[in-house]
């Protein structure tokens, strides 16, 4: 093997591709931390059930596939909205270490569920898209696709932070909690909102993932940790930073697989992680 | 160990001998070898260092004492200490860097997060030596009608091992006892309540949540260990990653973590319970058991924090005062 080959230049372009779509799952995962300062430990499983509802929308109803991902959009963002009310709210004020592990009891939970309602069996949405054909190098479209949507998701979220009455509130109640009620903002109304957005986000992560995997209960726990990773590496809350750590943790992920192994890839990707908490322990962009 | 516990240990030695069938004789062991890892995640847990990364620890204990006997043909008897000195080694790797530079409650937990998955993919990379997802089974020495091996430390009669696993969850009582009794309690609680605070009155923080981290990481890794020579089997789910870290930190909560007796109460429980589904409704239902389990778990999260003895600790002494 070459040290740099045509398959290393694809690798790498997979690599950015992969680092799209972890970057979207990071957002939510990081609004939802800025805003509510809580993590989702079970983000990821949010995103299996979205997943799983697009494959039984489209795949067994039958519906046509853009209806099943609206669907999977919206029935994610109400279960983010449940999570908050349900589980959250009530250890709000607790101690900041049990509102971890009760969203990691909601992580075992959802996968028992899933695997009580819809057994173990991988199931994929049976859809072969095209590869883009560039010479040597051959993309999948899914990809792709999963790559811009996923752009796209975060530009519209950045224009809503930004430019929006909302939107603005969002980030004001990030900044400091306290204050924010006095100015007239209701923070409960404003973590409803949050958690739907969210939720909304895990749910539009679910239908980019479905056209490139197979779905099954435990496949959170591919995507959960690396989401953590990712958001932590970035300075928890700090969306820019994640994005730009998704970018980062997706070239360790695929150059490192592609020079070992898959599994080694992701050996080296969390050892980076290691390393860097210990030199950047707010993370890549995070403020002391 | 308290002089006056010496009876009730006395007891529990002679129940294998009155149960009536091997079944609970194994149920039993499971119970003490868990409660043993448990009780070291607590000397870390009950102080606020709450760490993802014992699954990490039992990882190394339960694989580097299976392969060391099946590579070299290295007895346990040294295996063991070996799996013991690397978990520590790696404790000391992680919780040096985070307790010098403050890093604390959620970002500890993620950064032990890492390492529990690094330890995981590092066993499934390493499929060629480990056997990677499969997992990997110790070469057995009990052929022929041999009943026992000492050094290769493998038993056919279920009730040796229930004495080795009976000592050493006593000696992670007497651990737990010695920290509750020690300066270093004062010294972690301190910590916990400002960190600050502590270090400007002469508390070593570094130091002190170093020393309980090197401790509740052999304890955990001593616990791997005993469980992969009982178990005879590892596997990379069931003894390292992070469904075995959220297994620790929830049946630690259930019992109560911060009660000498909280995680042995959470390892009968989880397991009575686990045991019960499946024996209940049978496996016809597939994992209805762990949805009821998870479900439990969520509930006890949110309105029993402090666990099933901790909050009868706290009914007694609401009804004493």
């Amino acid at each position: 093997m070459q040290f740099f080959d045509i398959f290393l230049l694809e690798t790498i372009l997979n690599g950015l591709l992969f680092g799209g779509v972890l970057a979207l799952l990071a957002l939510g995962l990081n609004l939802i931390f800025g805003v509510i300062d809580v993590v989702w430990i079970c983000y990821a499983e949010l995103m299996m059930l979205g997943m799983y509802c697009v494959f039984f929308l489209h795949k067994v109803h039958g519906l046509p596939l853009f209806v099943a991902f609206g669907a999977a959009i919206v029935v994610v963002s109400v279960l983010g909205v449940l999570l908050h009310v349900l589980v959250i709210k009530p250890v709000l004020n607790g101690e900041p270490i049990n509102q971890l592990l009760v969203t990691g009891g909601v992580l075992t939970l959802l996968q028992a569920a899933a695997t009580l309602a819809f057994g173990i069996d991988f199931r994929n949405l049976g859809i072969a898209m095209p590869s883009l054909v560039l010479g040597e190098i051959s993309l999948p479209w899914s990809r792709i696709a999963a790559a811009m949507t996923a752009l796209v998701a975060m530009t519209c979220l950045y224009v809503f932070l930004k430019k929006t009455y909302l939107g603005t509130a969002i980030r004001a109640i990030s900044q400091d909690r306290a204050i924010m009620p006095l100015m007239g903002v209701n923070p409960a109304k404003i973590y409803l909102i949050t958690s739907a957005i969210g939720g909304g986000l895990a749910g539009l992560g679910a239908c980019l993932l479905v056209l490139q995997y197979d779905v099954h209960p435990a496949i959170g726990l591919s995507f959960g940790p690396l989401t953590f990773m990712v958001c932590v590496l970035g300075g928890l809350g700090n969306m820019l930073g994640g994005f730009i750590a998704a970018f980062i943790f997706a070239q360790l992920i695929s150059v490192g697989g592609f020079y070992f192994h898959l599994e080694w890839g992701y050996v080296m990707a969390f050892g980076f992680f290691i390393i860097m908490m210990f030199a950047r322990p707010q993370g890549l962009l995070g403020s002391k | 160990m308290d002089r006056r516990w010496w009876p009730s240990l006395a007891v529990l030695a002679v129940l294998p001998w009155i149960v009536p069938s091997s079944y609970i004789v194994h149920l039993m062991v499971q119970v003490l070898l868990w409660s043993f890892i448990y009780t070291g995640w607590s000397l870390m847990g009950r102080f606020g260092l709450v760490s993802f990364g014992h699954g990490a620890f039992m990882g190394i204990g339960a694989y580097v004492v299976v392969l060391m006997w099946n590579l070299y043909g290295l007895s346990p008897w040294l295996g063991i200490p070996l799996g013991i000195v690397l978990a520590v080694a790696c404790a000391v790797l992680i919780g040096y860097p985070c307790f010098r530079f403050g890093i604390a409650g959620h970002y500890f937990a993620l950064v032990t997060l890492a390492l529990t998955e690094v330890v995981r993919s590092l066993i499934v990379a390493l499929r060629d030596f480990t056997g990677g997802s499969l997992g990997i089974t110790p070469t057995n020495v009990l052929t022929d009608g041999t009943t026992w091996s000492i050094t290769a430390l493998q038993f056919a009669d279920k009730k040796v091992f229930f004495y080795i696993a009976l000592a050493a969850w006593a000696f992670g009582i007497w651990v737990w006892n010695r920290i509750d009794r020690s300066m270093m309690r004062y010294a972690m609680e301190a910590i916990g309540s400002d960190e600050q605070a502590s270090a400007s009155v002469g508390v070593n923080v570094t130091r002190t949540k170093l020393t309980i981290t090197i401790i509740s990481a052999a304890l955990t890794a001593l616990g791997g260990a005993l469980f992969a020579q009982y178990q005879q089997y590892v596997n990379p789910e069931t003894v390292a990653g992070i469904g075995v870290s959220l297994q620790i930190v929830f049946a630690v909560i259930a019992g109560g973590m911060f009660v000498r007796f909280g995680p042995t109460v959470g390892a009968v429980f989880t397991l009575l319970l686990t045991e019960g589904l499946r024996v209940g409704i049978g496996n016809k239902i597939n994992a209805l058991d762990s949805t009821i389990y998870g479900l439990m778990l969520v509930m006890f999260i949110i309105y029993m924090p402090s666990g099933i003895l901790g909050k009868l600790f706290e009914k007694m002494r609401g009804a004493r005062a």
